[in-house]
């Protein structure tokens, strides 16, 4: 009976092998800030900072982890209830890690750039859709305080159509989830723990202060990546 | 919403209306209320305007009732500072808010809370919450709402497992919920996402745990595990949620009294 076991079972050599032997799911870890916790004073305390990265970030990536192991067992065991069981905590902790990751490279200290208007390519396109940088500003907070509940606030192109989007996403949606050609620029995290423990409720001074960190050059770098030529 | 279903009577009423008949909106008063459970709640006072010829509108509105503890009563598991901003800032955005869309709705006047509720379906529901958490709180529940705990959910123990379970797997902002379900006859837990109240579905709330951030966030920072456990251990009145339960017995029936063999 083991011979007929060995014979029937499947070869390891067509998986890729770890030190044990077992197929490993690919783990993520918690990103470097590009800047020390308190870079950010006055518009967002070194306590959110570290707050928000060392402990809300972490959490997402580690219950994404713990979320990719549970659905590659499950898939390898063909149960299709669970897999489908767990779809939305990988949505809600891989989203989290995703969008937190585009956040912290959104956000720059003012001596680094932080602050300073788009040029080139992006903000001709800014000043195409939506009038001026200040109107843009004005309808992302607008939409981004009237959000209910937690979310995120974007500022995204659209691939495909090549015209530039604001858009609400719930919880810890990603843009895409909203379009499938949508690129994000820029995201601002509303949950209230990016903010509450400076701002309290007042979520519009948040948003009217984020703006004075908001890291325009890298948001015209994916830009100029989606769209060379103009 | 016609005049003649407001007649109904409400299954929890928790905030006071003043019906006042001739103020403009500017005169109107933000009450303060004296709290207390046993005290009977405000009735609306009769409306005058058809008999005073210089009236155009009547103006009904909800005030904010205080709490019915003092707001550093609940440390050291909820900070006076917590419940001053939840209470005297969201809460309050929530009041003036709620009257603010009353003074632009006219068919929502004169309707109970639960009607609104029904009505506009994410409504801000916080009103429930200050009545939960009081101060000789925690322990367990006692008689029959334990008993109906014990016989939906296997045993006190598990109902509280399971409840700490749904609020840490809540994603994003929310509720969450003991209700008594009128369909099932039962009671069960609920999660709702932002200010979204189970009696949309038409079940009767019996307890609640607000789980959106603000709700801990200066108390606890980011650690949720510990502030539902406080609450559960420590904060919940079931002293409230027995009233409750009472009431919602009105009008659920739960099945025969056990009636012992001799």
């Amino acid at each position: 009976m083991a011979l007929r076991h060995l014979l029937t079972k499947k070869p390891l050599a067509t998986q890729p092998l770890g030190i044990l032997g077992f197929r490993r799911v690919q783990t993520f870890s918690l990103p470097d800030l590009p800047y020390d916790y308190g870079a950010l004073e006055p518009a967002i305390s070194s306590e959110i900072m570290h707050l928000h990265h060392q402990k809300h970030h972490q959490t997402y990536i580690t219950n994404y982890n713990k979320a990719l192991e549970q659905l590659d067992d499950a898939m390898t065991k063909g149960d299709a209830s669970t897999v489908v069981k767990l779809q939305s905590a990988i949505k809600f902790n891989g989203g989290g890690h995703v969008n937190h990751s585009i956040f912290w490279k959104n956000l720059a200290p003012i001596h680094e750039g932080g602050g300073e208007p788009p040029k080139g390519s992006l903000g001709w396109a800014i000043d195409n859709n939506f009038g001026s940088l200040e109107a843009l500003i004005q309808k992302m907070n607008a939409e981004g305080a009237a959000l209910q509940g937690s979310g995120w606030v974007w500022l995204g192109v659209d691939k495909e159509l090549n015209r530039l989007i604001v858009e609400t996403t719930g919880n810890q949606d990603p843009l895409v989830t909203k379009g499938p050609s949508l690129v994000p620029l820029l995201g601002i995290d509303v949950w209230e723990h990016a903010y509450y423990l400076q701002y309290k409720n007042v979520r519009p001074d948040y948003l009217k202060n984020i703006w004075k960190v908001m890291n325009w050059k890298y948001a015209s770098e994916v830009y100029d990546k989606e769209f060379p030529e103009s | 919403m016609s005049w003649s279903s407001c007649g109904s009577s409400s299954i929890c009423s928790w905030s006071s209306i003043s019906y006042v008949p001739h103020d403009p909106p500017s005169k109107l008063l933000k009450r303060r209320f004296t709290p207390s459970i046993a005290q009977p709640r405000w009735k609306p006072r009769r409306d005058y305007s058809h008999i005073n010829r210089g009236v155009s509108k009547v103006f009904g509105y909800y005030g904010l009732k205080n709490p019915p503890y003092k707001l550093d009563a609940l440390e050291p598991y909820l900070s006076r500072r917590t419940l001053e901003v939840h209470w005297g800032v969201h809460h309050r955005g929530y009041v003036e808010a709620l009257n603010k869309q009353l003074e632009k709705n006219d068919t929502l006047y004169g309707c109970t809370m639960d009607e609104l509720i029904k009505v506009s379906y994410n409504n801000g529901n916080p009103f429930i919450e200050f009545n939960n958490a009081a101060q000789e709180a925690g322990d367990m529940p006692t008689l029959g709402l334990l008993q109906q705990i014990e016989k939906d959910f296997g045993s006190f123990t598990n109902f509280k497992e399971k409840f700490i379970e749904a609020a840490l797997t809540l994603f994003g902002s929310g509720w969450v919920w003991l209700v008594l379900k009128r369909d099932a006859k039962c009671l069960a837990i609920v999660k709702t996402s932002n200010a979204i109240n189970p009696l949309v579905w038409n079940d009767i709330p019996i307890m609640s745990l607000d789980v959106w951030e603000h709700s801990y966030y200066l108390d606890y920072r980011n650690d949720k595990a510990k502030y539902v456990n406080n609450f559960m251990n420590h904060l919940v009145s079931w002293n409230a949620a027995a009233v409750r339960m009472v009431r919602a017995q009105a009008f659920v029936n739960l099945g025969e009294p056990k009636i012992p063999v001799a």
